[in-house]
């Protein structure tokens, strides 16, 4: 038993040879069998299986949503009414979210299947999930490597086949990256497309609701329901939903641009090798594909790191020790409380970038930092969103390495160039997406990344389906 | 005599009477127990996020038509970043660099009358905190989370106020209008209008201002008065010294009437204003603006002016009456309906007005209607009624009765002028009989008694009589 999409779980419960309870005990046992891999923080074992039992009567019946069958891993991000929500931080100790975020309610409407509360790195900040409270999450694919950050224990989670799919979220790559690392699908949808509320804020301009599978019509799926406008988030997009998981689309002749960094040291030269293999690859199935220089990508990553850790610093702010969650027993005035209690409850990398952000935020340096920043996005978001004019889609590596293994990237700024690929679409706002498609010589993964302009999902979906199937993924 | 020239700008917080909070659903109530009107929301959860409160908007907007403002069309929240108890986000929404309306001026009357016009910076839009509460019998502090993302708007006068009492008339104003707008009650003692003033004086003839002040902490006009006027007393001597006021923050003391310094380092706080990111940058179309227009009421400027002009009502009389919106509009539609501008007047400005101060209400609040003052106006004027005796014993009826009709009331309580009383004569006779020392004091100039024999003939006659056909009676036997 091991399925690779909702359609062949669905083929399986309607011919009778699977029962969804059945189903969930299969990946109750292989979370138990996985548990080193510390990619669950909770496993929702019980409800589970009471409402596989619900959903198996309603599929008899002929009247289960559309998402019956698909069992779920939600990153520790995402608030889901009475269950514990830390964002993998001491801050939040104790503490239970109060209501569902809007996203996972439409997929719960549909009779999706929650398992468990995945392992994340501490608020989403972190390429590599050792940023967790509660320990790192190991790699499936070879247990001395990353799975990849934020989303590690969602990357973790769908790559051992605890469950079918499961929710992360993206600021800059922290769902494309882990994908690329545990050799599975990692969509990144266009920011505002699905509603936030419900989403612990990292960065509130940049963040968004990613969704990890191990097919594309699951992704399409799964973003068609979680997408549209919602009333209790302001900045979410009232674009029309697309019919996504129809994944239509003519793949006849596209231009297909394949962006390259000049700054090309430190990316491994099996990734290069590969991309130009796709490249290849992709011209004799008749494609148009040209090379685009784009040395504004050297610009990404620094806009990105000010302008999400400007905003991180105050969105964390709320994490004071008054209302809920870890409070220090160590203050003796307000002052002391406030100090100690986030001194406590924050890990390291999340008081780094706190201290960014209010740096950059400072009134002697904003002009320098944030203003420019600002600046900087718009011509990127106006440089990157140009490329569509031209191209139907835009190509380029997920990530500069395949996953590295724990403690590889010492410091902050080598941590930080893990993000070079995948931060251009977020600081863009665009969709992006990382396919499984390639391997190094050493049989790791390559994740190969997929842009296209915002709002433009369907085609990159259908797109990216046509690439799961027409190019050979181990042909490198 | 005066050496130095104060100069005084207001930021005057107005808390908006809207249903729900300006960021979201949760009650804008005053007055709930503790902590009730809160949700996930109002306590800033993880996941939360701020979604605008489209009647906030048009309250702050129809403040600024009224102070003659420009309205910014589009604009956008700031966070405020500080770290405080009440704050639940760590951060308050508010319009640093778009304010909804820009300048604009307020007219107020000095203490002789005269118009003098305030400048105003700018008003915008921000979410109030909660309430920090400290017993005295207990170490903890405890926090009520109810008027967390209350709607205010910000009022920010120019440095023009020249003394203390035109400061108060401002925020009279101030509270007028916000009152006749219907977006605020404008309460100083609950907190829905709230002040500080920037304070400083210079020696005269210097065009630079000094040094300023912020007094915060007054609950009342009457604090706002005491704290200036000690402000300025206080910089006036520090200066005398030769020494420089030093620009802090102080906080007015109820018991003392002082100020005193704050003490906190506030004045190093980098608030570390920036976009909010969880709203998008907001646009107000042409049509909504024309529609919020639209809903303004009749002003109390406006009023005033109808009331000289069409009614011939004598200016403090005008001001009188359209110290509260509900008032003014009673006031005219009496006079609509009945015609008699006199007669609405003295019966508004006169026993309506006393009976109101008395039990402290406006005049929607009671069961008095424009039709049945305008009727007991009419009986009065067909002298059916004296007017001493319908205002003490008919009034209070209308007051306090929903249907009681002044002709029946007259009937019911006996009150009615007696035509049959002819013999009005014969009472007169015995009364010039009874006191004939205050008759010779009448006859050598003491007119004044011709109050007294009209007091004695009511109380002889019931008040039943016709009080013009009485004094006339009463004046010719005086005189003959």
């Amino acid at each position: 038993m091991h399925y690779r999409s909702l359609s062949q779980v669905r083929n399986d419960l309607d011919n009778g040879s699977l029962t969804l309870p059945e189903l969930v005990r299969h990946y109750l046992r292989n979370i138990e069998e996985n548990a080193h891999l510390n990619a669950f923080l909770s496993v929702y074992g019980d409800s589970a299986l009471e409402h596989s039992e619900k959903i198996q009567t309603k599929l008899l019946k002929g009247n289960a949503g559309r998402l019956a069958g698909l069992v779920l891993g939600i990153k520790d991000v995402l608030c889901i009414k009475d269950r514990p929500l830390q964002a993998s931080s001491r801050i939040l100790d104790s503490f239970h979210s109060q209501f569902t975020a809007t996203a996972i309610q439409r997929l719960i409407d549909e009779d999706a299947i929650i398992i468990g509360r995945l392992n994340c790195d501490e608020f989403a900040m972190g390429s590599s999930n050792e940023n967790s409270a509660f320990g790192p999450v190991l790699n499936p694919l070879d247990n001395n490597r990353v799975p990849g950050g934020s989303s590690g224990g969602s990357a973790a989670a769908v790559a051992s086949d605890c469950c079918l799919a499961a929710l992360g979220t993206d600021t800059g790559g922290s769902v494309r990256q882990p994908a690329a690392f545990c050799d599975i699908i990692g969509l990144k949808p266009t920011y505002s497309r699905i509603s936030r509320y419900g989403l612990a804020s990292y960065a509130s301009s940049f963040d968004i609701i990613g969704i990890l599978s191990k097919s594309v019509e699951d992704a399409a799926l799964l973003l068609e329901i979680m997408t549209g406008y919602d009333e209790m988030d302001s900045t979410s997009s009232n674009e029309p939903v697309l019919r996504y998981a129809e994944l239509a689309g003519n793949h006849e002749k596209l231009k297909i641009g394949m962006l390259n960094y000049s700054g090309d040291e430190g990316i491994d030269p099996d990734i290069l090798q590969y991309m130009r293999s796709i490249s290849s690859e992709l011209k004799e199935l008749g494609h148009v594909v040209e090379e685009i220089d784009f040395p504004e990508l050297e610009y990404a990553l620094p806009t990105y790191y000010i302008l999400t850790t400007a905003e991180a610093s105050t969105n964390l702010s709320r994490y004071d020790g008054v209302r809920y969650g870890h409070r220090s027993t160590n203050g003796h005035d307000l002052e002391s409380m406030y100090k100690k209690s986030r001194s406590e409850g924050f890990g390291e990398e999340v008081r780094r970038r706190i201290l960014l952000g209010t740096f950059v935020l400072s009134a002697n340096y904003y002009d320098a930092y944030y203003t420019k920043a600002q600046k900087v996005r718009r011509f990127l978001q106006d440089k990157t969103r140009s490329l569509f004019d031209k191209y139907d889609f835009v190509i380029l590596p997920t990530t500069p390495t395949p996953p590295f293994k724990f403690g590889e990237n010492a410091t902050p700024l080598q941590m930080f160039l893990a993000d070079l690929f995948t931060v251009l679409a977020s600081v863009a706002g665009i969709p992006a997406i990382s396919l499984p498609l390639g391997k190094t010589s050493e049989g790791l993964p390559v994740g190969v990344q997929v842009m296209s302009d915002a709002f433009t999902e369907d085609k990159l979906l259908s797109f990216s389906n046509y690439l799961m199937q027409e190019t050979l993924t181990s042909k490198a | 005599m005066l050496k130095y020239k104060p100069t005084i700008g207001l930021e005057v917080h107005i808390q908006l009477s809207t249903r729900s909070k300006v960021f979201c659903a949760d009650k804008n109530e005053y007055g709930s127990a503790a902590n009730t009107n809160i949700s996930e929301i109002s306590l800033a959860h993880p996941g939360t996020l701020p979604v605008l409160n489209k009647t906030a908007i048009e309250h702050a907007i129809k403040m600024g038509f009224v102070c003659k403002s420009s309205i910014s069309q589009e604009m956008f929240f700031d966070r405020k970043n500080y770290f405080y108890p009440d704050l639940p986000k760590g951060y308050q929404l508010t319009q640093d660099k778009t304010p909804i309306c820009v300048g604009g001026e307020i007219q107020i009357r000095d203490g002789m009358g005269k118009f003098k016009t305030i400048k105003l910076t700018k008003i915008h839009l921000e979410e109030d905190a909660g309430k920090l509460i400290h017993e005295q019998t207990s170490s903890f502090s405890m926090v009520d989370f109810n008027r967390a993302g209350v709607p205010l708007i910000e009022l920010v006068t120019e440095p023009v106020i020249e003394n203390d009492e035109d400061a108060v008339s401002l925020l009279i104003e101030l509270r007028k209008i916000v009152r006749y707008l219907g977006i605020s009650d404008g309460d100083m003692e609950k907190g829905s209008l709230r002040c500080d003033a920037n304070v400083s004086i210079a020696p005269l003839g210097l065009k630079e201002l000094g040094k300023k002040v912020e007094v915060k902490n007054m609950n009342s006009f009457r604090h706002v008065q005491k704290a200036i006027q000690y402000e300025i007393k206080r910089q006036g001597s520090i200066l005398e010294k030769g020494n420089e006021v030093i620009s802090e923050t102080r906080l007015y003391d109820v018991d003392s009437g002082e100020t005193y310094d704050m003490r906190t380092k506030e004045e190093l706080n980098d608030y570390r204003y920036f976009p909010e990111p969880d709203l998008c940058p907001f646009y107000i179309s042409q049509e909504w603006l024309d529609q919020i227009r639209k809903q303004i009421p009749i002003l109390p400027s406006q009023y005033i002016e109808k009331f000289i002009h069409q009614y011939a009502i004598a200016e403090n009389d005008a001001l009188t009456l359209t110290e509260s919106r509900e008032l003014a509009q009673f006031f005219d539609q009496v006079c609509e309906k009945s015609g008699n501008y006199k007669a609405a007047v003295n019966w508004l400005i006169g026993p309506c007005k006393s009976y109101l101060n008395e039990m402290n209400c406006e005049i929607n609040e009671t069961n008095l209607t424009v039709d049945r003052l305008t009727a007991l106006i009419e009986i009065v004027d067909q002298n059916r009624v004296s007017f001493s005796v319908a205002s003490s014993e008919i009034l209070p009826h209308l007051f306090s009765d929903k249907t009681a009709n002044p002709l029946d009331l007259g009937i019911k309580l006996n009150l009615l002028i007696d035509e049959s009383i002819d013999q009005i004569e014969n009472f007169v006779e015995e009364l010039i009989k009874k006191y004939p020392e205050k008759v010779a004091a009448y006859k050598n100039g003491k007119k004044g008694l011709l109050g007294m024999f009209m007091g004695e003939l009511m109380k002889e006659t019931g008040g039943k009589i016709d009080p013009k056909k009485a004094s006339e009676t009463i004046k010719a036997a005086l005189e003959s």
